[in-house]
């Protein structure tokens, strides 16, 4: 067996198939990078995953996932203020939760360097929304680079920080999921290990430091902006532009990342192919070398996904060199929407360039197949939660869902969840809903990691301005939703068991005088809680425990003593009652032709919290034979 | 040939990673030029998985564009006629194995289950080499991913891999008994 840990630590220079996400370790190694700092989200969580396989004594660098987004920024820029070459990675969303830190950052002489990697989501295809962080870029100066492949990350990745070090800033690399999720074969360099200089080279000297009046935001302001024009003035001559050269004076493209490779997958099956201008900094954009390429053709077009951040930027140096060329963008909404696939990236020159591109022909019809959505795994304490929390609920009581796993329960049969915004936003939203109503109750939920990440504040709040609604908070243990990382409640951290922060007793710290607590498998328990809670004339939370099961069946099945336990449907009992499809809603219950119940010995873990559920007691334990 | 795509799905939980890891590092053993992408989001709580693989030495995206799938591999039969409906090509080929993960909407009433004439009948109609794949005999769930790639290598629907890269590939993923019981099947299954 190959492991991972051996080929991230390999001295020598080697190629191997990995995912963006693996590559980008390897180079933080290369790097010299000293502190990477996280809070996890997708697509970023394999870095973590990565980085786990190699154990924390021969780990090069110090590695935490810190309680959000924002503390993980925090964290990783004291680390480069004090001389140590600092990442911190999160996902698209998690930049809005970091960006009162990070718009400060190209303020600040960062001694050590410090790389900022992202996780763009254009598809949004585990996000709220997919929204374009190049934006964040421009509002901060900070420069971006955005690999298209796995081996770009890698090469990118080293950019980046050599560029941040060199010059004492802040650098996006900027990944989107298909990148982070990309494998392919990549060639490494050698390692050299050095041994790292750990003095705390902190020094005000290296300064100035504290951005308070205009007197010393001003000049702080004036550096960020030279420091930009510097990287600009370096990306004229980087190779990390580059130009496909087709011999085309006609029509060129200028693009970047993962749609530059729909580009000329698009491109490869014809004859007559553009010129493209691939831009692998896309925030300064190489200006002089726009600018020839625009001179060169009659044709432009800005093959950019999400928002037309590059393309404005062309127009103008077009418009103030006095460029003579025709620029096509981005017209309609749809444009702004969705990924850059090879197939959206088809219909998007087509519509520009009607006649260079091969027709394809329309599909036929084909049978419908039911639609699949993601639902919460067998077993999960969160069904068994809804199932019961919805008995105890009037049917016009307001439900606000949060971030998590349990999100999932605004979808049929629990329907338990009306509105998301983001992490942590649940009990402040149901507050705002509580106000100036006195006829309909607002329950609101949280999971475990979001009541440290975000929830905090919220909840604060509600005890401070007294907000009469009931917070639901679905402790499991873990960051389920991400791929299970620990968090402040956990007893462990990313490198070793710590005390764990019992939610309890930061909401009795708070001042929360109605707590109620049980497991979610008590289901008749937890409705008499939640109904009790409701009645409060004022702020009340109730703690609906139970482990993650995906991933404690994960751990039992690793053990030797493991054995597989089950539940069988007696037939003799079961009168087609369907609680356990219809309201239950296990995905292990089955629907045979015949209208009779089965289980799907695939699924089924055998947890047993279907068995309360039955009105004809028709569940129950499998016994073997 | 220029390129092979191969599309590969099935629910949250059925080994597909395993699986695209596999048919990838065998690719690559048989050298030939290969990437891949695992895209799915939320999906991994019984939802829909996908990974996709491209081999060839003239292809850039890893994603495969709509019914350019050379062949697509399910580890379940609704899954199976999706992606035949969205990624595989006329033509093509289709291998699934022969079990059911009833999405909601079949548990619920308002849908029916997909049952396997529908899917007879419409590789028929775009006449796409059909391999149903049931083994009735393997104890172990986690095995079904490796009884598809036992069916692959038997009938060689990925051209340029042989027994061995598929052996390897397992080799570089796995060890111990895991790898030992993989084998196993691996070697029963595709005699
Ligand atoms: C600002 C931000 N950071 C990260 C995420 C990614 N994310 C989605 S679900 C989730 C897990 C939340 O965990 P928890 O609250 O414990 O709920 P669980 O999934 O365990 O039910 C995270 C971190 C996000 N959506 N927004």
């Amino acid at each position: 067996m190959k492991y991972l840990a051996d080929m991230l630590l390999r001295q020598e220079a080697f190629s191997e198939i990995v995912m963006g996400n693996t590559a980008v370790v390897r180079a933080m190694i290369e790097a010299g990078t000293r502190v990477v700092s996280s809070y996890p989200g997708s697509p970023t969580p394999e870095i973590a995953v990565a980085i786990k396989t190699i154990p924390r004594e021969k780990r090069p660098f110090y590695f935490e996932f810190s309680t959000n987004e924002k503390v993980a920024t925090e964290v990783a820029y004291g680390a480069a203020v004090n001389g140590h070459l600092s990442t911190v990675f999160f996902k698209s969303v998690g930049l809005n939760v970091a960006s009162d830190t990070f718009v400060q950052l190209s303020y600040m002489n960062i001694t050590g360097g410090m790389v900022i990697v992202i996780g763009d989501d254009p598809g949004a295809n585990s996000s709220q929304n997919e929204q374009d962080n190049r934006h964040y870029a421009h509002m901060s100066y900070t420069p971006v680079l955005e690999p298209a492949s796995p081996a770009e990350v890698y090469i990118y990745y080293k950019e980046a920080a050599r560029l941040s070090r060199d010059k004492q800033m802040p650098v996006i690399l900027r990944l989107t999921t298909h990148v982070c999720h990309a494998k392919e074969k990549v060639h490494f360099s050698e390692w050299i290990e050095q041994t790292a200089d750990d003095t705390p080279l902190f020094d005000v000297a290296n300064g100035p430091y504290i951005p308070i009046a205009a007197s010393l935001v001003f000049p702080m302001k004036r550096k960020a902006l030279s420091r930009l024009e510097e990287v600009r003035k370096w990306s004229e001559t980087s190779s990390v532009n580059r130009v496909i050269d087709n011999k085309n004076s006609q029509m060129g493209i200028i693009s970047m990342g993962l749609p530059f490779m729909s580009l000329m997958d698009v491109f490869e099956k014809t004859d007559q192919k553009p010129d493209i201008l691939k831009l692998g900094v896309v925030h300064p954009v190489a200006r002089k070398r726009v600018a020839d390429f625009l001179k060169n053709h009659k044709q432009i077009m800005v093959v950019e996904e999400l928002d037309n951040v590059v393309e404005k930027e062309i127009k103008c140096i077009a418009f103030e060199e006095n460029i003579n060329v025709k620029i096509f963008g981005k017209t309609e909404s749809e444009d702004w929407i969705g990924e850059y696939t090879p197939d959206k990236v088809y219909e998007v020159i087509c519509k520009t360039w009607p006649d260079l591109l091969p027709n394809k022909k329309l599909e036929e019809s084909m049978p419908q197949v039911p639609l699949r959505q993601a639902q919460m795994c067998p077993g999960c304490g969160h069904r068994s939660a809804f199932y019961a929390i919805k008995k105890a609920l009037a049917a016009t009581d307001i439900t606000v869902a949060d971030i998590g796993c349990h999100t999932l329960g605004f979808l049929p049969p629990y329907q338990t969840g009306q509105l998301l915004m983001c992490m942590g936003a649940s009990t402040s939203m149901g507050a705002g809903l509580s106000l100036f109503n006195t006829s309909r109750k607002v329950v609101a939920f949280m999971g475990d990691s979001t009541f440290f990440h975000a929830g905090l504040p919220g909840i604060i709040n509600a005890v401070f301005n007294s907000h009469p609604i009931t917070l639901i908070v679905m402790e499991n243990g873990t960051t389920a939703m991400t791929g299970h990382q620990d968090h402040a409640a956990s007893g462990r951290n990313f490198n070793e068991i710590t005390e764990a922060i019992p939610i309890r007793q930061v909401l009795e710290g708070f001042g929360v005088k109605h707590i109620f607590e049980t497991d979610t498998y008590k289901q008749s328990m937890l409705i008499s809680m939640v109904k009790e809670a409701m009645q409060i004339d004022g702020f009340s939370v109730v703690i609906a425990k139970h482990p993650c099961m995906l991933k404690f069946t994960r751990e039992q099945r690793r053990k030797k003593s493991y054995v597989q336990q089950q539940v069988q449907i007696n037939s003799d009992k079961c009168q087609n009652v369907y609680e356990c499809i219809e309201r239950f809603g296990c995905p292990t219950f089955t629907k045979k032709s015949d209208g009779r119940i089965s289980i799907n010995k695939d699924l089924c873990i055998g947890d047993g919290s279907c068995i309360q559920t039955c009105p004809r007691s028709a569940v129950e334990p499998l016994k073997k034979a | 040939m220029d390129y092979f795509n191969i599309y590969l799905t099935g629910v949250g939980g059925q080994g597909i990673g395993l699986l695209c890891e596999v048919l990838l590092r065998a690719a690559d053993n048989a050298g030939l030029n290969v990437k891949a992408v695992d895209t799915h989001g939320l999906a991994q709580r019984g939802g829909i998985v996908v990974s996709q693989i491209r081999i060839g030495d003239k292809v850039y995206s890893p994603l495969i564009p709509s019914n350019e799938a050379d062949l697509v591999i399910s580890l379940e039969r609704h899954e199976a006629l999706r992606a035949m409906n969205t990624a595989l090509k006329n033509s093509g080929t289709l291998i699934y194995y022969n079990t059911v993960w009833q999405p909601l909407e079949v548990r619920l009433g308002s849908s029916n289950e997909i049952d396997e004439e529908t899917i007879n009948q419409e590789c028929l109609r775009r006449n796409i080499k059909l391999i149903k794949v049931i083994e009735a005999d393997l104890d172990n769930v986690q095995m079904q991913n490796i009884a598809l790639l036992a069916n692959i290598c038997k009938y060689g629907l990925v051209p340029g891999i042989n027994i061995d890269n598929y052996k390897q590939a397992m080799d570089d993923l796995m060890e111990g008994k895991m790898l030992e019981e993989n084998i196993k099947t691996f070697d029963r299954l595709r005699m």
